[in-house]
């Protein structure tokens, strides 16, 4: 989501980093397109202002430290001061002791506070705990039908009455004690922040239910209102927090920096797509990282611990390194991967992968494809790709429901892919030997280490920073390297 | 120990072995839309007045008179007050002095405010800088006329809903997720009812949980029919049931709902493009594909509407809950960038609050001046 602006930056910034000396014009330079940067990624006027006259500042009177050239100082002011715009540390949510632990949504008609209410539930059900959820919407026709299949469909019970509002939520929470459950989440109507009388209603649920946590909820699309609604709602409400909704869209999320830094409250969640599983906490440390295009390799690194299995992996690395890997394999990592979510966005979260490969969009239905056509081939086939004849593609494709130049393509690609990571595994293996990397593999793995020493095993040398090199090498292979045809592959 | 290092590339390598699919269904998209762009125009019935209707260029015609709404609707201007005081001030410095530097970027702090966008808001103040300097306009209040007059004049479009001459009329709403089209479909299926038109809703969001009852109570209260489909169902085949009975019933105007939907989804897209191509099959003719804009979008929002152009070849914009304190100032840029015209304007959640668009009362309201 936040992809194009880290796009822009890492140009603005790239032009400075090299550089030993920085001239004001430079500096002047480099300020005049951050702002627009930020501007055209719906970053708030003023809050543009402020961070462009802080980095600024900070820019002109800085020591440069030893190690730095003067760029890389400016790379570093930018990324402290964009992480502490994000909000600095990840809200940590506590449960009252006495339970049930009330959460309160609210936010402008259409931001998403339903569904997301539901993808709260479910998260909190995967925490072990027993939510109900309350649908205070009785404004919008079949709100609380949404709400009430939604779920069903996580098997979070649903409570309403269609008294009113305030009613509702009284019932619910008595409705919560006696069932025993520990977390209420009431939904509620989508409200205009200039509404008075709606606004003294959310109120009067707030006043009633007494919420733990007040979350309002923000479309990633929004512009520069979201600062107005935020304020409005933090006056009536006392927000704790803003869940960012739509992010798997290609909005540039610039209503995410401004909120925290006017409101002075956090991005606790972000959801990321239509399915109710994809929703989790917010990271501002990694966003700031992952916005100046250094990806974000702890996201990525939590995600893969919970599909991937280390000795499968092992087993893949190896047979990666002799090239015997095969179309099993494939299909294996294949199923991995997806589990990890979107492949987008999982290319999105690497460091410093070339635009070319992060702005391809691949779609879910064309990994289906691909499988198929994996699973049309027959044991020998998968294995011993090189035995495929014309008949055999024709049979493939038939079975697959692909046409015989698509499998051809597959096979070639696969072929050539079997050979790249046969180089590349060799060499990022001589290359890890070295004591001080694996140790802080070891950091940038374990999650009992602190944050910042993660971010410095991070920094340092862990292998996933190694990378860059071979994407490009990949690439270079592929004949992606070239601009201009970006789609320079077999099957073209 | 090397997971990490494995799985990343583990990633890469899938990534690139997608690549050439990835190529693939891009060819495939842009060829539907060339064959979008070729398919012969369907034949739409001129609405406007009879006076103009002869007029063989409409492009150049005044644009039409804005059709007042009915006395119960709200006026445009009457719902901004509320909203506008948030923002009145803006000008108040401005205007209170003599044209000097600050007041240039004054007016394009106001702008950029106003979620109208970094590009559009430069062009424009350039624009009316090269204007000042040429006629010495020093008097602040003549400066910011001088933009306004600016501003609307780029805002000049036919705005008129067509319906079409010979077979089913089908207007089609599209957009992303949250930003009111199926109560937009509600609103207009009221004003069409009111007009005395036969309406009949398809309910082609199949995603969403209780989107069809949601579309179903609106019909149910401005008295249109509603064609409906399981959960799950294929939304071209409920819409174009929808067609199917609204043609056989004599109805004049069908209003297809659609799931709201990402512009970057390829898969949606691809599903919307066919959704069009279904409702426009015989004897449905699509005349309108609005697209349906939250006034809280920004910047993104003019990649929303170069995308759902490229897929369905979006007629014009549905502005709504203008009534709230954001300004909706992307569909100036939608407008002045992409020449496609805001017909229609929400302010609020009653029946009766969509009016039609008015340029001069829109960028009045945009920048919070005094009208």
């Amino acid at each position: 989501m936040f992809d194009s602006l880290s796009d822009r930056f890492d140009s603005i910034l790239g032009r400075l980093r090299g550089k030993g000396r920085l001239s004001d014009s430079d500096v002047d330079d480099a300020m005049r397109e951050i702002r627009l940067a930020l501007l055209e990624a719906d970053v708030n006027f003023g809050v543009v202002k402020d961070f462009v006259a802080r980095v600024r500042a900070r820019t002109v009177g800085q020591e440069v430290a030893a190690s730095l050239t003067p760029g890389q100082m400016v790379v570093k002011i930018v990324n402290e001061e964009l992480t502490a715009i994000l909000g600095g540390e990840t809200l940590a949510i506590t449960f009252a002791p006495k339970p049930p632990t009330v959460v309160l949504m609210a936010g402008l008609q259409g931001s998403g506070k339903t569904t997301n209410s539901a993808k709260l539930a479910a998260w909190f059900k995967k925490q072990g705990r027993h939510p109900l959820l309350i649908g205070a919407d009785l404004q919008r026709p079949a709100a609380v039908e949404q709400l009430q299949t939604l779920g069903a469909r996580i098997g979070v019970p649903v409570f309403s009455d269609p008294s009113d509002p305030v009613t509702t939520a009284r019932l619910g929470l008595e409705e919560a004690k006696r069932t025993g459950r520990d977390v209420v989440i009431c939904d509620t109507a989508g409200r205009l922040s200039i509404d008075e009388a709606l606004m003294a209603e959310i109120g009067q649920i707030s006043d009633t239910l007494q919420p733990h946590y007040t979350f309002l909820v923000i479309d990633a699309m929004t512009g520069q209102d979201a600062v107005n609604t935020a304020e409005a709602f933090h006056a009536t409400l006392e927000l704790d927090g803003v869940i960012l909704t739509k992010l798997d869209g290609d909005a540039r999320g610039g209503a995410a920096l401004s909120v925290k830094e006017v409101v002075g409250r956090p991005i606790a969640f972000a959801s990321t797509g239509e399915n109710l599983d994809e929703f989790d906490q917010f990271h501002p440390e990694r966003m700031a990282n992952r916005i100046l295009g250094m990806g974000d390799v702890l996201t990525l690194i939590e995600k893969a611990e919970e599909v991937f299995e280390e000795e499968q992996a092992e087993e893949a690395a190896r047979r990666m390194m002799d090239g015997t890997f095969t179309f099993d394999d494939f299909l294996e990592q294949l199923a991995a991967v997806k589990k990890m979510g979107n492949l987008n966005s999982i290319v999105g979260m690497l460091p410093g992968v070339p635009k070319e490969l992060k702005n391809t969009n691949i779609d879910d239905g064309e990994m289906a494809r691909v499988e198929a056509i994996v699973y049309s081939m027959t044991t020998q086939e998968r294995t011993h790709p090189e035995i495929i004849d014309g008949s055999r593609r024709a049979r493939i494709a038939k079975g697959s429901g692909t046409s015989p130049s698509q499998v051809s393509a597959l096979i070639k690609q696969f072929g050539e892919m079997q050979k790249m990571m046969k180089g590349v595994m060799g060499a990022s293996f001589t290359k890890k030997k070295t004591k001080k990397n694996k140790k802080n593999r070891k950091k940038a793995k374990g999650g009992r280490v602190t944050q910042s020493k993660k971010q410095r095993a991070l920094t340092a040398s862990s292998p996933a920073l190694q990378l860059p090199e071979i994407s490009e090498d990949l690439l270079k292979q592929a004949g992606l390297d070239d601009a201009e045809v970006p789609f320079g592959l077999p099957g073209r | 120990m090397t997971t990490v290092l494995i799985i990343i590339v583990a990633i890469v390598l899938v990534a690139l072995a997608l690549l050439p699919f990835a190529h693939r269904a891009y060819t495939r998209r842009s060829g539907a839309v060339q064959q979008l762009e070729e398919r012969a125009k369907p034949a739409l019935v001129d609405t406007r007045p009879a006076d103009l209707r002869d007029d063989p260029t409409p492009a150049d015609v005044e644009p039409v008179e804005v059709v007042e709404p009915p006395d119960v609707a709200p006026s445009f201007v009457e719902r901004l007050t509320k909203a506008r005081s948030t923002v009145a001030g803006y000008f108040g410095s401005v205007l209170s002095r003599g044209v000097d530097a600050e007041t240039f970027d004054e007016l394009e702090e106001a702008l950029i405010r106003a979620d109208v966008g970094v590009g559009t808001t430069t062009e424009l103040i350039e624009s009316v800088r090269a204007a000042a300097k040429s006629d010495n306009i020093s008097d602040s209040r003549a400066l910011v006329d001088l933009l306004r007059t600016d501003m609307v004049e780029r805002l000049q479009r036919d705005r008129s809903l067509t319906t079409a001459d010979e077979g089913q009329t089908v207007w089609l709403f599209v957009g992303v997720n949250g930003v009111g089209k199926t109560t937009t479909i509600g609103k207009i299926g009221q004003r069409l009812t009111t007009d005395g038109s036969s309406v009949l809703m398809a309910a082609g969001d199949t995603f969403r949980a209780a989107a069809a009852e949601q579309l179903g109570a609106w019909a149910q209260r401005c008295d249109a029919e509603l064609v409906r489909g399981a959960e799950g169902a294929d939304p071209s085949s409920v819409i174009f049931d929808g067609v199917q009975a609204a043609w056989s019933r004599d109805v004049d105007v069908v209003l297809a709902d659609t799931a709201g939907r990402l512009h970057t989804k390829v898969s949606l897209m691809d599903e919307l493009r066919k959704v069009r191509r279904v409702a426009d099959r015989e004897p449905g003719v699509v005349t309108e594909t609005l697209l349906v804009i939250d006034a809280t979008t920004g910047q993104n929002g003019l990649t929303q509407a170069k995308q759902f152009t490229e897929a369905v070849d979006v007629t014009g914009v549905v502005l709504t809950k203008l009534d709230g304190s954001a300004k909706g100032g992307i569909v100036f840029a939608i407008e002045n960038d992409l020449g496609i015209p805001v017909k229609l304007v929400g302010l609020g959640e009653g029946p009766l609050d969509l009016v039609d668009f008015d340029p001069e009362q829109f960028v009045d309201a945009l920048v919070g001046w005094d009208s």
